[in-house]
């Protein structure tokens, strides 16, 4: 049996590495997949303390997680390509209209 | 109880006028806004009418009761006319002369601009006058006194666009608020003292009080507040100077309002007032003082002036100043009896000279004038029973009531009487010399037009041309006028106008003043003052028909004196240096550069500074880079949870 440790550890590195793609990467790609990282480095630790609990919640909330994020990845595409055809980049450091 | 006679309706129809010309009359064509204008001011005229048909059968003074307007522990204001002789006499002329001048104008302005705003105007103007007329308290004689200040502001400036016509506007509201002033002051100190402002009431009471004949006491100082009021509004000195400046307005406003009705209102207002008067002869005495200076100070300005409303504008002032005197010697049905006979003749003057104005497309000024009787003779006669009745030439209005005010100050005081008659003397005189210079000798207009085309004023009635008549609709107010102005003193002979007015002022003092002078002192002043009006005539027949080149050498050889006269005594600069100009300076430096530049706007414009500083720093934040901006959420989420751990570990 694996320690429980062992899976936080390594959900706190996979939420650690989005956060930290989230920040230095330009590409708006790059930066919502370094988003999804995050949500599964969260899911990791919910189906582990759900293993560990005997519990089926942490499971399910899994699920949600999940199906939330197909929703966002759906919508947020969406919204890059309208990006890209407006801006005609993917530079996040370009997209800043609504700065005076 | 008499019956009511609805004496509210004779106000309101005006104003009803006012209101559907003012509201609508834009979208109105010229006929009907004439036709509304003329319709009410006529009902006005016909409801007078049916109050004097039924004076006779009425109790009087008869007073109505409308309604409460202010009750405040025992003080109450009602809604309420009062009607005796003198109001009889105010509305009647008011209402005929006011009818008259309405009709006169629709002639006159028919090609001008803004033509329901002037007939709006006119209306609302009757219906203040009528209010200020009627008023049963002092209170609603007040809503009158300023209402018919601010129909005077507006048509002074009627033609707003030039700019001595508004700021002639309102120098004349500046200067009646000095005055109006002095009324409230007046006012306050008749509440304070006698608990109402009711005529009836205050009176009864003030006549229960021993005259006050030492010092400045209660009644005096209330005497001379009212009389701060009058020399406002009736263009005494010291306040006289807005009279003159307000001939910037149109003629037929010169006629109603700066001649024949609202700047007699201060002469109504004491001869109203008599009775608080009476009790304080030193207040009197002022009031007396003060009009016979004025009579002779205005008439001597007159003199010089070379634009014909300028002229009569004095003469008017001039004219005032014999009714307060009149007012002054306690003769006040002279006064009223002057007042009503210069309704006449000063009203049909403005409206001749309006006339003449026309016909010579809209020049003022004497000098391009002469010879115009025989392009314009319906004016020319009515304007000559005008010059004769002003100048008091028997039996013209004028004679009868000038020789009864001048009869009664020399019973008061000879002094009165001597000034009266260098007035009456100099009256003659600059009337004369406006007549001979207008009708007689040559017309002058064509030389002057040819050097200069421009049109003298922004009159609109084109200056080409032979001098015209006026059309009909103008004329026919003149005829009137000129018929009331010679008939219309007859009324007096044989005292029967002081008669009819002493159940108002007293039979006691009548009775008495007519006993006081013997027939042959009475027929000696009758001469002496008519000879000093011939005396003037003759004056102005020599220099400015038989020997023109005269006047000029005469005022070359006066030198200063005449520069004097020319300038009005310099008393519109004196004034400028004295009262204008100190406030225009201290309000510019102090208060505008000081207090608002330097406190107000410093204090909101350091604020905002102050906000903009900050906010200049705290903008920093919000670059519109999104990195930086998960930055901050991931920061703000690192420093919760170093909160929870920190807090779970404790």
């Amino acid at each position: 049996m694996v320690p429980v440790s062992y899976y936080l550890i390594l959900s706190g590195i996979l939420f650690s590495c989005g956060v930290i793609g989230f920040l230095i990467k330009r590409n708006i790609i790059t930066i919502f997949i370094c988003i999804e990282l995050m949500l599964n480095g969260v899911n990791l630790s919910f189906v582990a303390f759900a293993a560990q609990w005997q519990h089926l919640s942490g499971q399910v909330f899994v699920f949600f997680v999940m199906v939330v994020a197909a929703a966002e990845a759906t919508v947020g595409l969406a919204i890059i390509i309208a990006v890209f055809r407006t801006r005609e980049t993917l530079n996040v450091d370009h997209v800043n209209l609504l700065k005076l | 109880m008499t019956p009511s006679l609805h004496l509210w309706l004779i106000p309101i129809l005006p104003l009803i006028g006012a209101a559907i010309n003012g509201f609508f009359g834009r979208r109105l064509s010229r006929q009907t806004v004439c036709a509304v204008a003329l319709t009410f001011c006529g009902a006005a005229f016909l409801m007078g009418l049916y109050v004097a048909a039924r004076f006779s059968s009425l109790e009087l003074p008869h007073a109505e009761y409308l309604g409460h307007w202010i009750r405040s522990g025992n003080f109450m204001v009602n809604f309420e006319f009062y009607l005796d002789q003198l109001t009889l006499v105010m509305l009647l002329v008011v209402t005929g002369v006011g009818f008259l001048i309405h009709i006169y104008s629709v002639g006159y302005m028919w090609e001008e601009g803004g033509f329901y705003r002037f007939f709006s105007y006119l209306n609302l103007f009757m219906f203040f006058m009528l209010t200020l007329v009627l008023a049963g308290n002092y209170l609603q004689m007040f809503i009158g006194w300023e209402g018919v200040g601010l129909a005077s502001y507006l048509l002074i400036g009627f033609w707003f666009t030039k700019d001595s016509a508004a700021s002639a506007g309102k120098k004349a509201f500046i200067v009646n608020r000095i005055g109006d002033f002095g009324f409230l002051i007046a006012l306050f100190l008749l509440i304070k003292h006698f608990g109402s402002l009711n005529f009836s009431q205050v009176f009864s009471s003030i006549a229960q009080q021993p005259a006050e004949t030492a010092g400045v006491g209660l009644l005096t100082s209330i005497g001379l507040l009212l009389m701060v009021g009058a020399a406002g509004k009736s263009a005494q000195i010291p306040l006289y100077v807005w009279l003159p400046d307000a001939m910037e307005g149109p003629t037929p406003v010169s006629a109603l309002i700066h001649a024949a009705t609202m700047v007699t209102a201060g002469v109504y207002m004491v001869a109203r007032s008599h009775v608080i008067f009476e009790h304080a002869p030193n207040a009197l005495t002022v009031v007396a003082i003060i009009g016979t200076l004025t009579a002779l100070f205005a008439a001597t300005i007159g003199i010089a002036q070379t634009d014909i409303k300028k002229v009569l504008a004095y003469s008017t002032v001039s004219q005032l100043g014999y009714m307060f005197m009149a007012c002054g010697v306690a003769a006040y049905s002279a006064g009223i009896f002057h007042l009503m006979t210069h309704a006449f003749f000063k009203g049909l003057l403005f409206l001749a000279a309006g006339s003449v104005i026309h016909a010579v497309g809209g020049e003022q000024d004497m000098r391009k004038m002469g010879g115009l009787r025989q392009y314009i003779p319906w004016t020319f006669m009515t304007m000559t029973a005008a010059t004769f009745a002003i100048a008091g030439f028997p039996p013209f209005a004028g004679f009868f009531s000038k020789d009864e005010i001048l009869a009664r100050a020399y019973e008061a005081n000879p002094a009165y009487w001597f000034i009266g008659v260098t007035t009456a003397f100099i009256t003659s005189f600059y009337m004369f010399r406006l007549w001979f210079m207008t009708f007689f000798g040559d017309y002058r207009g064509r030389e002057a037009a040819q050097h200069s085309h421009a049109p003298a004023h922004g009159h609109g009635h084109g200056g080409h041309g032979d001098p015209h008549e006026s059309p009909m609709i103008m004329l026919v107010p003149l005829m009137i006028l000129a018929v009331l102005s010679v008939i219309g003193g007859w009324v007096g002979i044989g005292g029967r106008f002081e008669h009819f007015l002493s159940p108002v002022f007293g039979e006691g003092a009548t009775a008495v003043a007519t006993e006081a002078l013997s027939r042959s002192t009475e027929i000696t002043l009758i001469v002496i003052s008519v000879a000093a009006a011939v005396l003037g005539f003759y004056l102005a027949y020599v220099l400015y028909l038989k020997r023109p080149e005269l006047p000029q050498k005469i005022a070359d050889s006066l030198g200063g004196l005449y520069q004097a006269v020319v300038n009005k005594y310099y008393v519109d600069e004196i004034y400028a240096d004295l009262f204008v100009k100190p406030l225009v300076d201290g309000s510019t430096r102090i208060l505008w550069h000081g207090v608002d530049q330097g406190v107000i706007d410093a204090a909101i414009n350091d604020t905002a500074d102050g906000a903009r500083h900050v906010s200049d720093s705290a903008r920093q934040m919000q670059s519109g880079n999104v990195r930086s901006y998960a930055g901050w959420v991931a920061v703000g989420g690192a420093v919760i949870i170093a909160y929870m751990i920190w807090m779970g570990v404790r």
